[in-house]
């Protein structure tokens, strides 16, 4: 492993860790809305454009609808292109990431992950994310803001490669993540650039070569076209291990499309994405300590579900639980959940599954309801029985 | 400045669209289309909403667009062009590229309704771009249903006339008037018949360093119910008639740049037109002299603004 | 076709639909009396598709692949030297 070319460690909230990679990766253009707890990414992105450190442009759009598609549009010039959001911003560009992804642009988006209304609250579960997950874009989680500078400057790298050319987002707890200051480790602007290249698309809008961009297609069409994005879906998990790997040779870092803690051997292994993956860890390490057999299986990339490696780290699991931050009304189980559970199906793999729902609308998930939640799976009378709806007040 | 138009054999003989679409046989919208760009420099790029134009226009595998050119929603087309704008300014600076003019195309429905936010927060923002509403007074991709566009006592499939309501009820938004607000260098209505006034229009608008908008009737067969043929002359009567007055305001400053001294009754264009049928019955003779004021008063708005303005701002426009 | 030959993400050069033929729109045919034409070009200028087409040294030609009959130019033509003919 190379050394790490780190040119200083700062202690950066997540928020100001995006606007600092995004400034590194030679963005040009910048279109994004404010909203809480997004809006320290935006406001340091307008620091350094009156510093003059970020000389792309930066378009303070008048809604997150004309975020996502100025994005569109400046992504079809064949430029860089960055925004971010949470919450009502995500569920407001819906239409346009379906179309984003469709247009196969490689626009790269950190999500400051915030419950979706109604009712109206400004703290983290994965609900917004979650709500359109189906969006066609490659979806990251990260557990903390180390991953959240490192994240960022990958997406641009796996996006841009040909064989994928689909949009990404980075997703990260509003508050949490997004504002907590955690120790960063800051790598050279030159590393970056050296990394990243310059933006090299097929197509891209030419006077020269006039091109027609989002034509309409028919019935028999259409299908054809969605399975082009869904083979680049694919292709993403592969190149992704590429991109980690180029990314390791010159940070020192690598995470993986899952992090597994002593999943080997393990009775119970509990399922997690974003940053309650740490407090799990912790939690499972002092269970570890005190006797217990338990692992944590962090989900970091979220599209493509890394189906391969979740089987290989659950293959051996006596019992499952999987942690859902988010709600699907009227479905058997968290989203998630769902996903895992058919990911072992698919294998030929039954097990006792617990799905249980934590921390929404930023409900905090400390160590101690780790344990009990390990305590239920042990107690083990919630398996196969409906969702358990944690931390509410019954 | 701009090169002005001299005539119609110093235009271009390389079509910017190309024949072969699917728009209606006698669709004023094409036509805008054509003389717009006809107008506009080789390597023009187009963003566009989606619509008639949009869907006739760029069917996979066919374009007839012999310009770059981009379609995403239907809202957002000032927004795509800001994007547009901006990644070419971006990478302007880096010499990894250089800027075009940017023509944006919007029907009514996409502009006055729907795309309203995207066009008002596009030119707050101050992106350079010509936006081209292409108005045929009503949702017609759709079906011909009702606008923001549509004009006061019009049939649409979604302002029937029966014996409750006769047509459409409320009168049409005052676009230009939208626009002017947000103190563009240039916004300016035309018509399709008045094609040497159109053009100019264009080129004075792209001459600008800054938002501009051109407002152009499209006469359209089909939803105002009129025979192929006479598109031309429905674009012309809506002139002549006062119904459709072509003016300019440049810098705050307004003229009428094609004035109507003698104009003909408003009931030669209006009996022309299917939709406005009901509008003779006996029962609906106050829609009709509703109509009819609204046109007068309209007129006469912009001449005593024409006056008005040409006082108040004494700076010679460039 | 199969997903893997199409466009990727339908991005088609422009100007493709010039090899798309309309010509059975039509109900009517124009039709130009070169004598009385003066090649003012105002049909050229007022055709939606368009399918008038211009010549270096000649007057103008109906494209009749691309031609729809609306009868726009037969109307708008000021020498009248346009008149649109049924079909057979």
């Amino acid at each position: 492993m190379t050394q790490a070319q780190t040119v200083r460690v700062a202690a950066l909230q997540g928020d100001e860790a995006v606007a600092e990679a995004v400034r590194q990766c030679d963005v040009d253009v910048v279109a994004a809305y404010p909203i809480t707890p997004q809006t320290i990414i935006v406001e340091k992105l307008a620091e350094y454009v009156a510093d003059g450190r970020f000389r792309g442009e930066f378009v303070p759009v008048e809604s997150e609808h004309s975020a996502m598609s100025a994005c569109i549009g400046a992504a079809a010039t064949g430029a860089r292109v960055f925004t971010a959001t949470s919450s009502q911003g995500l569920a407001l560009m819906h239409e346009m990431l379906y179309n984003a992804a469709g247009m196969r642009f490689p626009i790269v988006m950190a999500v400051a992950n915030r419950a979706l209304s109604a009712p109206l609250v400004l703290n983290a579960d994965h609900g917004d994310m979650m709500g359109s997950r189906d969006c066609g874009w490659i979806q990251f989680y990260a557990e903390n803001v180390e991953e959240i500078y490192d994240r960022t400057i990958q997406l641009f790298k796996l996006s841009e490669d040909p064989r994928v050319m689909l949009p990404s987002t980075i997703n990260f707890e509003g508050f949490i993540l997004s504002h907590d200051k955690e120790r960063v480790r800051l790598l050279e602007d030159e590393s970056i650039r050296r990394f990243l290249g310059r933006p090299n698309p097929k197509h891209k809008i030419d006077p020269d070569g006039p091109l027609t961009f989002g034509a309409i297609a028919t019935p028999d069409t259409y299908y054809e076209f969605r399975m082009q994005q869904l083979e680049a879906m694919k292709n993403a998990l592969h190149v992704f291990d590429e991109v980690e790997m180029e990314f390791e040779s010159f940070s020192g870092r690598r995470y993986g499309a899952v992090d597994a803690y002593n999943t080997d051997g393990a009775d119970v292994v509990m399922v997690i994405n974003g940053s309650a993956g740490g407090t799990m860890r912790a939690t499972a390490r002092a269970l570890n300590a005190a006797g217990e057999k338990v692992g944590v299986l962090a989900i970091k990339l979220y599209r493509p579900f890394p189906v391969e490696q979740l089987v290989s780290h659950l293959a051996q699991a006596k019992a499952i639980v999987v942690m859902d931050r988010s709600l699907s009304p009227g479905a058997p189980t968290g989203p998630m959940s769902e996903d895992v559970k058919s990911a072992l199906q698919l294998a030929g793999l039954a097990k006792p599954i617990m799905s249980v729902v934590y921390g929404i609308g930023g409900r905090d998930l400390s160590t101690e309801d780790g344990k009990n939640i390990f305590g239920m799976a042990k107690e083990g009378s919630a398996f196969g029985a409906s969702t358990v709806m944690y931390g509410v007040k019954a | 400045m701009f090169e002005p138009i001299k005539g119609l054999k110093e235009l271009p003989t390389e079509e910017p669209l190309s024949p072969g679409h699917r728009l209606c046989p006698g669709c004023g919208a094409s036509i805008v289309v054509r003389q717009v760009l006809l107008a506009a420099p080789k390597d023009t790029i187009i963003a566009e909403a989606t619509g008639c134009l949009e869907v006739s226009t760029a069917l996979y595998p066919y374009s007839a667009w012999n310009r770059p050119w981009i379609h995403s929603a239907f809202e957002n087309a000032a927004a795509v062009a800001s994007g547009i704008e901006s990644g070419f300014k971006a990478l302007a600076r880096r010499g990894e590229a250089k800027e075009h003019p940017i023509i944006v195309f919007g029907g009514d429905g996409g502009t006055y309704d729907i795309g309203i936010q995207a066009l008002s927060g596009a030119i707050e923002r101050g992106h350079r771009f010509l936006y081209v509403c292409y108005d045929n007074e009503a949702y017609m991709n759709t079906g011909i249903q009702r606008s923001g566009g549509t004009p006061l006592g019009a049939w649409t499939t979604t302002t029937q006339v029966g014996s409750a309501r006769a047509g459409k009820q409320e009168t049409k938004k005052d676009l230009v008037s939208i626009v002017v607000a947000h103190r563009v260098p240039y916004a300016a209505t035309a018509s399709i018949s008045h094609w040497r006034d159109l053009m100019t229009k264009v080129r004075k608008a792209l001459s600008k360093d800054g938002p501009t908008f051109l407002h152009v009737i499209a006469p359209c067969t089909r939803g105002w119910r009129f025979d192929s043929e006479k598109t031309i002359r429905m674009a012309r009567l809506a002139v002549e008639t006062r119904l459709f007055p072509l003016y300019e305001v440049e810098n705050g400053v307004y003229k009428i740049t094609f004035p109507v001294a003698s104009p003909k009754p408003v009931e030669d264009y209006l009996k022309l037109q299917g939709r406005f049928g009901h509008l003779f019955q006996p029962q609906n003779a106050a829609e009709l002299e509703a109509v009819k004021k609204g046109v007068s008063e309209n007129y006469t708005r912009l001449e005593k603004l024409s006056q008005l303005t040409s006082q108040m701002y004494t700076q010679q426009v460039a | 076709m199969s997903w893997k030959e199409l466009a990727e993400a339908g991005v088609v050069k422009g100007g493709t639909a010039a090899s798309y033929v309309v010509s059975g729109w039509r109900v009517k045919r124009p039709v130009i009396n070169e004598a009385k034409c003066t090649n003012c070009l105002i049909c050229w200028i007022y055709c939606p598709e368009p399918a008038i087409v211009r010549h270096e040294g000649g007057k103008v030609t109906i494209d009749y692949d691309h031609c729809k009959g609306c009868g726009i130019c037969e109307t708008e033509c000021p020498p009248k030297a346009i008149t649109m003919v049924r079909e057979p």
